[in-house]
């Protein structure tokens, strides 16, 4: 059943390899995903032809500079040349083929350049004035000429946690529950709910904070304080654990609700059961991405609250700054020292992202095999 | 889903009546579960029109004052009582155009990779690491773009003018090529990238494994079956997740106001310095504004709501339709 969701593709033998294959006994197995000496020959040669192409006519024959104009140019004749290689060996469709294996798999790898460099160029400028004193001192004490090193941000990690602790309680239930009703319980109102839940999901999280403002602040007369942003997150939870938890709801097997059903089994005792279990890793992973989704969430700060320099642990009561407005509010600063301290609140924050998703992918990320001997255990469990 | 305690009518004589009578009746857990199911289902609906009316309601003074003058004013002085979104709501698509433009073709690549290239082992490991670039927080991309991509791509973004500078958008007047739409839009297409390419790569990873082994089977390269099973049984995801990154890009906000020098000039030149965008606006101006200037803020939010709204609805409407409706089968 899991396998049904996640099929390799098989390894059927590719069309020119089976043209070229003579029939006999001892015909050895065809593997189309195997990269042989001669392809990374042919990937590797028309890499260094390209480049050496490109700096004749890019560097010496015409007036071009500039190194990422380079890289690209160089990335277009190579896609070109490897296709006429991969042409001449093996003929045009084969070539499109592994141009286009190419062509993904530099989309794919290149993706996590920038994660790279983004994780690394803050981990970087952060870590320079990171002292351990970041969690366990305000800025009670710092002033606008202060080094980068003095004082903490213990006041805006409290602030954050509290915050999002708020809006992943109201959030979790809520949004669960909506994707049950979407995937479990259905129905003529199913469809309208999804289709706000998908508009809610971009909400522009500017939006949210404007909304709790027009709610709390303008309408009830209420404070600013950390409850305010708590909502305006679970605002913008909400949606993404919704959706995330309804996809990870639609992969379990029809079949497994049905036999559960089969056996006598009531609606709700099917979901907590079955439907739920099996699809565990799945709601940690939206919890998960509803958590990332709102701890560096800046713009509802930015309305809602006007930030402290001073510890306010209580989320109901008068200004409480966040790790993402005291970022947004020391970059802006004229002073370097400023700055650099909020590189280290970035890199912190950074870190706490970090640490929240590699814990819940060990906690969460079970391989298929461990959920599937869940679901027989649980199964068995009514015998 | 099927009843599940559905019973036959007992006194049914199974040759005489034609039609059986079914009947539902549920125990009293499961109308409590049903009661509160239903009951979040409507929450969403309560919240998302709730933002529309009190949008609407902070925003109706300053609307009431501009009038249609809102949407072609485009000037932003709401103090002397002279602003619409006319510009800003250019310069807002322009960023989300650029960062789509960038964002949805890698998405779609990216997934592909991991769906049907990858080897299998790379596959879990990968999509973490897509998710972990959703996972980090737009004011680090702000940072990161401000202070390490601009002086980079300053110099793409000189390349491009004094090459390609006989295209109208990519012409350049003025010398400062810093805060551009362009760059703001670079940046936004990061955070695009990860919405994208986790719809996509969950609707292709569901691609009916039957044709694509059967595409396999025909002799077909593995392109030909991806060209020919697993993106039009994807059609709908890619529609859905690059209108979703859309919506996103629309309404980003912290980054954008960290990277652009805010102007009010309704310009297509997204390489010369200098762009804006909705949430940008309101982020940089919110600090100072008077209650009437916050009013007309709340307006131009109000207009970014629907037009975002109007986005989703489309992308979640094309997403249903495409979707089998049916669950996983064993």
């Amino acid at each position: 059943m899991v396998v049904a969701t996640d099929t390799p593709a098989p390894d059927a033998p590719a069309p020119d390899e089976v043209r070229s294959a003579k029939p006999g006994p001892a015909e050895p197995r065809l593997r189309i995903r195997r990269f042989e000496a001669a392809d990374v020959g042919a990937l590797a040669g028309s890499a260094i032809s390209a480049f050496c192409l490109m700096w004749l006519v890019y560097v010496r024959l015409t007036p071009l500079s500039g190194g990422v104009g380079f890289a690209i140019c160089w990335y277009a004749t190579f896609i070109v040349t490897y296709w006429l290689v991969v042409r001449e060996q093996r003929g045009a469709l084969a070539a499109k083929d592994k141009v286009a294996g190419v062509v993904v798999a530099t989309a794919g790898i290149g993706c996590l350049v920038p994660l790279t460099l983004v994780i690394g160029y803050t981990v970087w400028k952060g870590w320079q004035t990171f002292r351990l004193s970041f969690f366990t001192e305000t800025q009670e004490f710092t002033g606008p000429l202060s080094d980068a090193t003095d004082g903490g941000a213990i006041h805006a990690v409290v602030g954050t946690l509290e915050q999002v602790a708020i809006a992943t309680v109201l959030s979790v239930p809520l949004g669960v529950a909506t994707a049950l009703f979407l995937n479990e319980i259905r129905g003529r109102f199913a469809r309208p709910v999804r289709i706000v839940v998908d508009a809610m999901s971009a909400t522009p999280s500017i939006l949210a904070g404007l909304f709790i403002y027009a709610v709390i602040v303008l309408q009830l007369d209420w404070r600013r304080d950390g409850l305010a942003v708590g909502l305006a997150l679970t605002v913008l939870m909400l949606p993404t654990v919704t959706r995330t938890a309804e996809v990870v709801l639609r992969l379990v097997p029809g079949g497994l609700r049905e036999g559960a059903l089969a056996l006598g089994g009531t609606e709700w005792r099917v979901t907590r059961q079955v439907v739920l279990p099996t699809a565990r890793t799945g709601l940690v992973t939206a919890i998960l991405l509803g958590i990332a989704r709102v701890v560096g969430e800046t713009a509802p700060l930015i309305v809602l609250n006007a930030g402290a320099f001073v510890m306010n642990a209580n989320p109901f009561a008068g200004n409480q700054e966040g790790l993402p407005l005291f970022i947004y509010r020391y970059i802006n600063f004229p002073q370097p020292a400023r700055k650099d301290a909020a590189w280290t609140a970035a890199f912190v924050l950074i870190m706490i992202v970090l640490v929240l998703f590699t814990a819940a992918r060990l906690i969460g990320g079970r391989a298929p095999v461990a959920r599937r001997a869940v679901v027989r255990r649980k199964q068995k469990e009514p015998a | 889903m099927a009843s599940p305690t559905s019973t036959l009518s007992p006194d049914a004589a199974p040759v005489a009546e034609p039609r059986l009578q079914l009947r539902v009746t549920r125990s009293p857990g499961d109308r409590v579960y049903r009661a509160v199911a239903y009951a979040a289902g409507g929450t969403t609906f309560v919240i998302l029109a709730a933002i529309g009316v009190f949008l609407l309601l902070e925003a109706w003074p300053a609307l009431k004052e501009a009038g249609w003058g809102f949407f072609t004013e485009t000037e932003w002085n709401p103090d002397g009582q002279q602003f619409g979104i006319a510009s800003v709501m250019l310069l807002t698509v322009e960023i989300a155009v650029v960062a789509l433009a960038f964002a949805v073709p890698v998405a779609i690549g990216a997934a592909l990779f991991i769906t049907d290239y990858a080897p299998r082992s790379w596959r879990r490991p990968l999509t973490s690491l897509i998710d972990l670039l959703a996972a980090v927080p737009s004011i680090i991309y702000g940072l990161w773009g401000l202070f390490f991509l601009q002086p980079r791509l300053i110099k793409v973004s000189d390349w491009l003018g004094e090459h390609l500078g006989f295209i109208p958008i990519f012409e350049v007047k003025s010398g400062n090529l810093a805060g551009s739409t362009f760059i703001a839009g670079v940046v936004v297409s990061l955070m695009v990238v990860p919405i994208c390419a986790s719809i996509i790569r969950e609707v292709f990873s569901q691609a009916p494994p039957g044709e694509k082994e059967g595409a396999l089977a025909l002799g077909g390269t593995r392109w030909g079956m991806i060209r020919t099973v697993v993106i039009p049984f994807g059609k709908g995801g890619i529609i859905g997740g690059s209108m979703l990154g859309l919506g996103r890009a629309l309404g980003e906000t912290i980054a954008v106001a960290l990277i652009i020098s805010p102007i009010f000039d309704p310009t297509v030149r997204i390489l010369d310095g200098g762009g804006n965008s909705i949430s940008a606006l309101i982020a940089l101006r919110w600090g100072e504004a008077t209650p009437f200037s916050a009013s007309a803020l709340m307006a131009a939010g109000l207009a970014l709501f629907v037009v975002t709204l109007t986005v989703n609805a489309i992308a979640s409407i094309v997403v249903v339709r495409s979707r089998s409706g049916a669950a996983t089968e064993i």
